[in-house]
């Protein structure tokens, strides 16, 4: 193991930069950019039983410290992406991806979870129970403990690989959800999907989005999702994976020593597509700088001091 | 696709509220006409797309409209500033469909990209015609850049001040063999409507990264989703279906 590795449910990731579910496709568009398999992994976009359009545009807006987003999980459906875009992400990727899933029922999220817990690349899969932009579904279950831990069982019935629940930030109590997904069997907790936000256009004193509401990401949420990382990984015993607006080395160690095993970047592609790789490389001198000599030995360091 | 650092050399107000920048780096990437950059200015989270208006072998030039904070920024920066852009994005005009006689149509703010295609088309076709487009007199811009190039030159003003009275829909030529179109979307329908030929559409749309991974301008056509940024900002009047 190198001073960058970390193993996050039994597989070891060369790094603990993991790039987050809708900032990253299904990574080939950065392949044209870089050499993806610099990542400790990627998490692919969010894929659901059905294929979705997603919802109107405008579906971005800026904010002064990052952006709102109402993409409404705009995907090909589970079977397009097992047929068309997992042997395209093949072919620019070699280690284990993560599996974004979504679903509007218990039943949907079971069927995608199992045909994607069958494709070989696949390492992780990644239930999403948090998703701000679309009615009906993702957060209704990510905001409840006892619908949550509903889920997680019913798929963890159905699938072999490690099964990390994505939590959504908008809850009151968010180490009850989290330790209702571990006592369903969840192997792992993400944390945070984006924080529900809106812009409003002077102009036409309209809201910015067609979907009047976003999700709010970028590094104004930093600080909110290394608080709410910080809670669950005190609580839960089951490893805990970090976003939320992280941009930078310090941003990663800082996920780190707030209890993440491992810490996915997001927006910051999206603004610079080699944010990940750039994160990596800065990652050994950040760490001589303050001290560290593997990363896996300062998992949780803030939690017992 | 590619992100390399230009230094700003020209910018500069046309009118009152377009300006034109030119930005000196590496123009490897810059290639198809209707392609687009996208900027990252200090103060702005987002990179701001532009189209590209023209480029040489040193630089990239582009004409933009203040409408916002970034475009704000932009038209104050200074010659010598430093800026990181992306170059090379989306899917530019196809010029091997213009057959002999093209016809560009450009309205407002929309007119840039025109102006890369019609120094392409003259090379190729024996006449070009351009339809220009805009609201009043003031806002009038590169008329004489089009005709330099030796194309057939109409402006029109909605409130009649300058050149032919009305939109570019009035004003349309006959005998073009294909069209090329960039402007407001309320624009572009009304030319989907009224030419009789195939043609080309530039489009405009909120963008988060202007590569193709957020999925933020998605839109729909008839062959399934498309996304402005990649597959567009182009595309062709088949593919058109005006439901979002």
């Amino acid at each position: 193991m190198g001073r960058l590795s970390v193993r996050l449910c039994g597989i070891e990731l060369d790094n603990p930069v993991i790039a987050a579910s809708g900032t990253f496709g299904y990574g080939y568009e950065f392949a044209e950019f870089y050499d993806i398999n610099c990542l400790g992994t990627f998490s692919f976009k969010g894929t659901t039983g059905e294929a979705r359009f997603g919802n109107p545009t405008p579906r971005v807006a800026e904010c002064a410290t990052g952006m709102l987003n109402a993409i409404g999980l705009q995907n090909p459906g589970v079977e397009k992406v097992v047929a068309e875009e997992l042997p395209r992400l093949k072919r620019c990727f070699r280690k284990p991806v993560m599996a974004n899933v979504s679903g509007f029922s218990i039943g949907d999220y079971v069927y995608t979870c199992s045909v994607l817990d069958k494709e070989e690349q696949v390492g992780w899969l990644e239930v999403n129970i948090s998703c701000p932009n679309v009615e009906g579904g993702g957060m209704v279950f990510g905001t409840d403990p006892k619908a949550a831990s509903e889920v997680v069982a019913a798929v963890k019935k159905a699938v072999t690989k490690p099964v990390i629940v994505k939590l959504s930030p908008n809850v009151t109590d968010i180490v009850s959800i989290a330790s209702a997904c571990e006592a369903a069997g969840a192997d792992g907790i993400s944390l945070i999907n984006t924080i529900p936000g809106m812009r409003i256009d002077l102009k036409t004193k309209r809201p910015v989005l067609a979907n009047r509401m976003g999700g709010y990401s970028g590094p104004g949420v930093f600080p909110i999702a290394v608080r709410m990382v910080y809670q669950v990984a005190s609580t839960v015993n089951i490893p805990v994976v970090g976003m939320g607006g992280v941009s930078c080395a310090e941003d990663v160690i800082e996920m780190m020593l707030a209890g993440a095993t491992a810490v996915q970047v997001g927006t910051a592609n999206l603004v610079d597509p080699f944010a990940c790789r750039n994160i990596i490389n800065e990652l050994p001198a950040v760490m001589d700088k303050y001290g560290i000599d593997r990363l896996e030995d300062i998992i949780g360091g803030a939690i017992n001091g | 696709m590619k992100d390399s650092i230009f230094q700003v050399i020209e910018n500069r107000a046309l009118t009152p509220n377009i300006f034109k920048m030119r930005l000196c780096g590496d123009v490897s990437e810059v290639g198809q006409p209707g392609q687009f950059i996208n900027i990252k200015l200090d103060g702005c989270y987002l990179r701001r797309p532009l189209s590209v208006y023209d480029a040489d072998p040193i630089s990239v030039t582009v004409i933009y409209k203040v409408v916002g904070r970034g475009t704000e920024i932009m038209s104050r920066l200074k010659n010598g500033t430093m800026l990181s852009v992306m170059t090379g994005l989306g899917n530019g005009f196809d010029i091997m469909a213009a057959g002999e006689r093209p016809l560009l149509i450009g309205g407002g703010a929309g007119v840039p990209p025109l102006y890369l295609l019609a120094k392409k088309l003259v090379e190729r076709c024996s006449k070009v015609s351009v339809v220009l487009g805009f609201n009043t007199i003031t806002d009038v811009f590169c008329e004489e850049e089009f005709k330099r190039l030796g194309c057939e030159v109409t402006v029109t003003t909605a409130d009649g001040s300058y050149g032919v009275k009305g939109f570019v829909t009035d004003a349309l030529p006959e005998g073009y063999t294909y069209f090329y179109t960039c402007g407001p979307e309320a624009m572009l329908k009304a030319v989907f409507d009224s030419t009789g030929t195939s043609g080309q559409f530039s489009f405009e749309e909120r963008m988060g990264c202007g590569f193709g991974a957020c999925m933020g301008c998605s839109c729909k056509t008839v062959s399934g989703y498309k996304r402005i940024c990649k597959e567009g900002p182009v595309l062709k009047k088949e593919e058109i279906t005006w439901e979002g």
